[in-house]
């Protein structure tokens, strides 16, 4: 009796250690990204083969952002941890240094030609690379590469993967710079809450005016608005945006004493909730460029 | 010179607002900060922007940016920790100070908590900085309502308050006004900081409510007096604030309770109730 008792104990163990052994070969990968966009591609490119946990989540603003410690316990399980870079996430050296992770950490916007800006008198880089859709394509490619480094079995998947999302970007490109020539060149001019947009800008051909400096951290003095409100009035500036993570009230007054129109949301830094317009980086580039065409062609 | 001031003005409408929104506010808060001043509660009122603080953050949190969520949400948070504190003052061996520390306390740390357990990490201050450049017709309305409130208000209860300020237990022996004064005071206190977080923001507008009525304590001695001159003050703080805004490109907030603060400053020195100078000079000056 004795023995049989022993004997199931010993089977029963060793199903546990076998269920438990399967269980980590078919583990994902767990891949951390900084913020909601990367968060996006990178689930994009990795599909079912990881899981990625993303520490700034919708209409979170990333340049204020302070890390919780759940984040830090993430971090420290994590293979692989995706950045932007460029100087965007200024917390990320502490969290990544006291959360004690040891994977591999990926710049997502390597390669990527900066762009420069100036903030509080000071030229520094300008980080919002992805508000471009070729660097979109630097990232995913960057993504893919990160992926296969810390998961070679998962080579053929992945590379699957990219090619169909670059697939899917360079067509959004494509009608990007379509719908943008087609509006007339002298009202291709926009001015919005927060200069994210001087890659997209640049890329297809629109100016962009910002009413604050680059950070979202400083208050706005009489003098600034009066600036502002001189320079649409001169240059004729058509629209006016809001973003997603900014207060809209100094807005809503420029645009009214202007009489510039106030074009709706844009989504910058931060995706949408699943259920809000802009929920993935694709969703996000034809929400942002149908706001700007309606707003700028009416 | 004259130029210099009204320019700003005249070009824009923004500025205008807020200079409307400004005066509005000085006519209202300095009188009920003189009130506070007289019956010693001058903390009370700093107090009471922290209590207001997390019920407007509830109600940006529940309706998004809304005016009327976020003062009602100020409003209620305020009142309910200005009453309760009121209360078990008046009911218990606890003075009013100390069970107010404990409510308005109590009240920050629920709605700090409020705010980090609903998780979207915007930075909650800047919406509650009141944007003093961005006031739009409803927050005018709003300011401008208060105000005329409160001093239609005050005109009222204008005897029982002074008589509570001096001798409460006067008040007490000889009246049943004492509790109502008490209490409608206490809601004046609450419905002024709230009208002055939209334009300043929780944290200044105790600064518009009070300086000028500290500083007023130097320029008269009776009731009326120093209300009349906590109003100029604060119109003369608002006014000169705006325009260091508007030329040394400072945030516009701070710079008008900086400039209460300098005048609170210059009357402590020449203030002609008290003021510093005076002492100094021969006692002939006064005789003369």
């Amino acid at each position: 009796m004795k023995h049989r008792i022993g004997a199931s104990i010993a089977l029963v163990l060793l199903a546990l250690l076998g269920f438990a052994g399967g269980a980590r070969a078919a583990d994902k990968v767990k891949a951390v990204a900084s913020f909601s966009i990367l968060g996006d591609m990178v689930k994009q490119v990795g599909g079912d083969r990881i899981d990625v946990i993303t520490l700034v989540g919708p209409d979170g603003d990333a340049h204020v952002y302070e890390p919780t410690p759940a984040d830090a316990k993430n971090l420290a399980t994590a293979q692989i941890l995706f950045t932007n870079g460029l100087g965007f996430e200024g917390w990320m050296d502490r969290l990544e240094k006291s959360s004690g992770f040891r994977g591999k950490v990926m710049v997502a916007s390597t390669g990527v030609k900066p762009r420069t800006m100036v903030e509080d008198e000071k030229t520094v880089t300008d980080p919002h690379a992805w508000q471009s859709l070729a660097n979109g394509k630097l990232y995913v490619a960057n993504i893919r590469d990160g992926l296969i480094a810390v998961d070679p079995e998962g080579k053929s998947v992945y590379e699957a993967n990219a090619a169909k999302y670059l697939d899917a970007l360079a067509k959004e490109e494509a009608d990007v710079r379509a719908a943008l020539a087609a509006l007339p060149q002298e009202r291709r001019k926009i001015i919005t809450s927060h200069d994210a947009f001087g890659y997209f800008g640049a890329a297809y051909g629109l100016e962009i005016v910002a009413p604050e400096g680059v950070s979202t951290e400083s208050e706005a003095s009489a003098k600034d608005v009066a600036k502002i409100i001189r320079q649409i009035k001169a240059e004729r500036i058509p629209a006016v945006f809001m973003e997603n993570i900014t207060d809209h009230r100094l807005l809503d007054q420029i645009a009214s004493e202007t009489g510039a129109k106030i074009g709706g949301e844009l989504y910058t830094d931060a995706l949408s909730p699943p259920d809000g317009p802009a929920p993935t980086y694709l969703d996000m580039f034809r929400h942002n460029v149908g706001a700007l065409t309606a707003a700028v062609s009416a | 010179m004259i130029d210099a001031i009204t320019q700003p003005f005249i070009e824009f409408s923004f500025m205008r607002r807020a200079l409307v929104g400004c005066l509005a506010l000085s006519l209202g808060a300095p009188p009920i900060g003189v009130f506070l001043m007289l019956r010693r509660m001058s903390l009370m009122g700093d107090a009471m922007s922290h209590a207001i603080l997390p019920g407007a953050a509830v109600g940006y949190l529940l309706a998004g940016l809304s005016l009327f969520a976020m003062s009602l949400g100020g409003f209620a948070a305020g009142l309910a920790v200005a009453l309760s504190a009121g209360l078990v003052a008046r009911s218990t061996v606890l003075r009013e100070d100390a069970s107010l520390a404990a409510f308005y306390l109590a009240s920050l740390a629920l709605g700090v908590l409020i705010v980090s357990v609903k998780g979207s990490n915007i930075d909650l201050l800047h919406v509650l900085f009141g944007t003093v450049l961005a006031l739009d017709d409803h927050a005018l309305l709003l300011v401008a309502s208060i105000s005329t409130l409160s001093l239609v208000v005050l005109a009222v209860i204008y005897r029982p308050l002074v008589l509570e300020c001096f001798d409460p237990q006067f008040l007490r022996s000889t009246s049943d006004l004492s509790s109502p004064t008490h209490f409608t005071f206490l809601v004046l206190v609450v419905l002024n900081l709230v009208s002055g977080f939209q334009a300043l923001g929780t944290l200044m507008a105790v600064g518009i409510m009070l300086l000028p009525a500290i500083a007023a304590r130097f320029w008269a001695d009776d009731v009326s007096g120093l209300i009349l001159a906590a109003i100029l003050s604060a119109f003369a703080a608002s006014l000169s604030g705006l325009l260091l805004s508007y030329y040394a490109n400072v945030p516009t907030g701070p710079a008008i309770i900086l400039l209460a603060g300098v005048f609170y400053l210059l009357s402590v020195l020449l203030g002609v109730k008290g003021g510093l100078i005076w002492g100094l000079l021969p006692r002939k000056h006064f005789e003369a």
